[in-house]
């Protein structure tokens, strides 16, 4: 007996409503009608052997969940190469994202740059230009950090209204790993920094190897502060469509600043005023104006579960509600939860202490009579920033910002189990 | 590795005093910078040399050798040496050179060259039009270079080179790195001067013998260079959004206002079963998004049920196809009461003219000679492939995309004809 676990669909979702409506709905406790054979009679994996310790040298998941995965809105942009695909965040849980399914965006396509052709160059107000290859950033001292990277356009697809019906596509330009590298201020150093002289009015320009090369500057100071050259992810080489074999982890900043690929720094003395810090990730404004500049992602959070992609499809009683939260300012504190719509609130229970610029799972653990629910999440942060209502945000913003979208998201819980994306007055 | 770490904490001693706790450096923006400059004269002691030189290449594409080794055990493990571990080697100024090729605002980093737009006119046709459309307008959805003015106030602006970017070097840097898409850094330096000069002239900011060269960039101003802020999230939204929220009773009601289903946009995972027909008309289209680089509206391409392009009658959803169509060519042709010859000829009574007849307007001299009549096979052909049917033609259309717009034009053509 195989059990298809294909994950709820939209049209799958009928059946196993259907299912729920012909009395699934026991709650927990209630006396089977017979003895289930599952247990009564031995199955075939209790009889049998399973694969050998040399089926998979290097295992992916198995096949029940082979819906878990990444997926792309085709009508977004013009091809797939210049594109974003979304981490399927509604099937996990935890806070780690495996790479295997965590988002990509590419502006010339995820190239392929072996370790032997990997240098790294640093250059412009320095001592000693220098170049680095692969193995001489494994001679550094290193850290490890587990930070979040998310898309300054994130859920940039819902200014206008709810849109997209699933937390995948949402919420899902994020993800979040376990960053092994070397602090970049520790590389600047090598080139010393006596030729920059005041930090104060000082950036450094990154850009990458592909064609793109998604050049942008950042601040001294923040280069100073937390910026990586990250060679290992979640304990492995880096993927390549994350910048195998070096990528720039900029902690809480939009993630188009984390330069993929990475192959050269400079030190100067002004921006660059790059396509991608002008022409775009730049936020429009109701009068036109538009703001440069907004590196921090502001906090923000959702529930994953249940959401459009992951209905409610066990009957009623215990219920769990999941969810993450993060923050660009630092730790998130406390997580609210609102059942309905945002009138009263209740705080979540945080799997575990917020840490830095770091996603955080939170749960609560209700009880669910087949009441429809209009479902929201509120993230706060070690600053005291609560996350913005929707209607908060436009009023400052307007509609046309597309990036740094972080309103509270509401899903529309039927009696059904079934949700939906919704916009709530 | 416990010395190094202290060396780290010296560090950030030394410029700590001055660096703020990172959460909220985050909320900084950069105008703050000044009022508490760190630098590097707060740092302990000037860096101190290597014990060993820093390695200098020996060939420009040196191979990844092991000989840094010693240098590095040369100092991770002594005590004192400073901050450097001398890893690495020194980069050589053609390396630099190579690589280094970023431009500023103020023109810093152009090499020297020049171009205008009459000579980037069938440049940007052999490298750029093919997604940007010959007029910079933009193909389906890949990015429109010109035009969008006045629209930043607007639903939905239109993001382009004349509208919103705020500095010209911005595109010269970006298309010297980057395009053409998929052949990246294949135009030579007065190649890109003219495709720029070519987008700016699009956008009616020069004129199109303006000489664009590294000289004269920097002089042209984009009309929203003045059009950006800095970040100013920490004055207009932080104070109000970092306070106590509510917890009870904190609205009277709650309404569904929107939902996602009504859009239907959302791609299916099953994928195996024909996607459900929903009909009803949204009162809201898929809001674009720049998610990636979507610049135009997502618009599920609702392709016109195929026309026969035979049909000789006039049907009037063809015609007003044809004249959105038209759009297209207005740019160099008139057609209507009152049109005139512009860059192209006037297109009044063009179904049955004789090609290349026109008085008073100068063919192509393939198109002068060619003979023969516009009727529907030749505009079809002509319109398909424009270079392919008249080689040599002037009119720099790379064509329609499909027989269904070509029915359309030559029913919206016809409508204007006797």
């Amino acid at each position: 007996m195989t059990k298809e676990n294909k994950g709820p669909s939209r049209r799958k979702f009928l059946t196993s409503a259907a299912a729920l409506g012909a009395g699934a709905v026991a709650a927990t406790g209630a006396r089977a009608a017979g003895p289930d054979p599952l247990i009564t009679e031995v199955q075939d994996w209790a009889i049998g052997l399973g694969d050998g310790v040399d089926a998979a040298p290097y295992g992916v998941p198995i096949r029940f969940e082979d819906d878990v995965i990444r997926r792309n809105v085709e009508w977004l942009t013009a091809d797939t190469i210049s594109s974003i695909n979304f981490t399927p965040i509604h099937a996990l849980d935890g806070t780690i994202t495996p790479q295997g399914c965590a988002f990509e965006r590419h502006h010339s396509g995820a190239i392929e740059l072996a370790k032997p052709d990997y240098r790294l160059m640093i250059n412009g107000l320095v001592d000693r230009p220098l170049v680095f290859t692969y193995d001489d950033l494994e001679r550094f001292p290193r850290e490890q950090h587990v930070y979040f990277c998310e898309c300054a356009a994130n859920t940039g697809m819902e200014w206008a209204g709810a849109q997209l019906n699933g937390a995948q596509f949402t919420h899902g330009m994020i993800h979040n790993m376990e960053y092994t590298g070397v602090p970049l201020r520790t590389l600047l150093a090598e080139a010393g920094l006596d030729a920059a002289g005041d930090f104060a009015d000082k950036w450094v320009y990154v850009e990458g190897a592909d064609a793109s090369s998604n050049g942008r500057s950042i601040p001294m100071e923040k280069a100073m502060d937390d910026v990586l050259v990250a060679f290992k992810a979640n304990g492995e080489a880096l993927r390549k469509e994350h910048g195998y074999p070096a990528r720039l982890v900029v902690p809480g900043w939009e993630g188009n600043m984390w330069v993929k690929w990475l192959r050269r720094i400079e030190v100067m003395d002004g921006p660059v005023e790059s396509r991608e810090e002008t022409s775009k990730y730049t936020d429009v404004l109701e009068d036109g104006t538009a703001r440069k500049w907004t590196w921090v992602m502001d906090a923000k959070s959702v529930v994953t579960s249940p959401s459009p992609q992951s209905p409610i499809t066990h009957g009623h009683g215990p219920l769990v509600i999941t969810g993450m939260a993060w923050s660009g300012h630092g730790k998130i504190t406390r997580v609210d939860v609102s059942k309905d719509g945002g009138k009263t609130w209740e705080t979540a229970r945080l799997a575990a202490p917020g840490t830095d610029k770091a996603l955080t799972r939170f749960y609560l653990d209700t009880t669910w009579n087949g009441e429809e629910l209009l479902l929201q999440s509120r993230a706060i942060d070690e600053t005291g920033y609560v996350q913005p209502t929707k209607a908060q945000l436009r009023e400052v913003r307007g509609l046309n910002s597309i990036y740094h979208n972080n309103c509270i998201q509401t899903w529309h819980v039927k009696a059904n189990g079934e949700a939906e994306n919704v916009e709530v007055s | 590795m416990s010395k190094s770490l202290n060396l780290y904490i010296g560090l950030a001693a030394g410029i700590g005093l001055t660096l703020v706790a990172g959460y909220n450096f985050a909320d900084r923006n950069i105008r703050s910078f000044p009022d508490n400059p760190p630098t590097m004269g707060a740092l302990p002691a000037p860096i101190p040399e290597p014990e060993a030189p820093v390695q200098t290449a020996t060939a420009p594409a040196a191979e990844t050798g092991d000989g840094g080794g010693l240098v590095a055990a040369a100092h991770a493990d002594e005590e004192g040496k400073g901050l450097r571990f001398g890893i690495g080697r020194e980069a050589l100024s053609e390396e630099i050179a190579a690589w280094n090729v970023d431009v500023r605002p103020d023109g810093t980093g152009l090499p020297v060259g020049s171009g205008n737009a009459s000579d980037g006119e069938p440049l940007f046709e052999e490298n750029c039009a093919a997604c940007h459309g010959s007029f910079a307008e933009g193909v389906g959805n890949w990015p429109q270079l010109a035009g969008g003015k006045g629209t930043l106030d607007r639903e939905d602006p239109v993001k382009t080179v004349g509208s919103y970017w705020p500095y010209t070097s911005t595109v010269w840097d970006y298309v010297h790195r980057s395009m053409p898409y998929g052949n990246a850094q294949s135009l030579s330096e007065d190649e890109v001067y003219a495709i720029v000069a070519y987008v700016l002239y699009m956008n009616d900011i020069i004129e199109d013998d303006f000489e664009l060269s590294n000289e004269t960039l920097a002089g042209v101003t984009l009309p929203n260079a003045d059009g950006f802020i800095v970040d100013d999230r920490p004055e207009t939204e932080y104070p109000i959004w970092r306070t106590e929220p509510c917890m009870e009773n904190c609205k009277d009601s709650v309404e569904i206002t929107m939902r996602a289903t009504v859009l239907d946009v959302t791609p299916d995972e099953g994928a195996t079963e024909p996607a459900a027909a929903d009909p009803e008309p949204t009162a809201t289209e898929p809001a674009p998004t720049e998610a990636a680089e979507a610049d135009s509206a997502p618009e599920p391409e609702a392709e016109p049920a195929v026309a026969d392009a035979g049909d000789a009658s006039l049907d009037p959803e063809l015609v007003a196809a044809g004249e959105k169509l038209f759009g297209k060519c207005k740019a160099c042709h008139q057609i209507g009461e009152g049109a005139k010859n512009r860059t192209g000829p006037h297109l009044n009574d063009v179904v049955g003219r004789e090609i290349g007849g026109l008085d008073g307007f100068k063919y192509s001299r393939t198109m002068g000679e060619m003979g023969g009549v516009w009727d529907e096979a030749a505009l079809a052909a002509f319109l398909e492939d424009p270079r392919g049917y008249v080689r040599g033609t002037r009119m720099a259309f790379p064509g329609l995309r499909n027989e269904t717009e070509v029915a359309e034009m030559i029913a919206y053509l016809k409508s204007h004809s006797q």
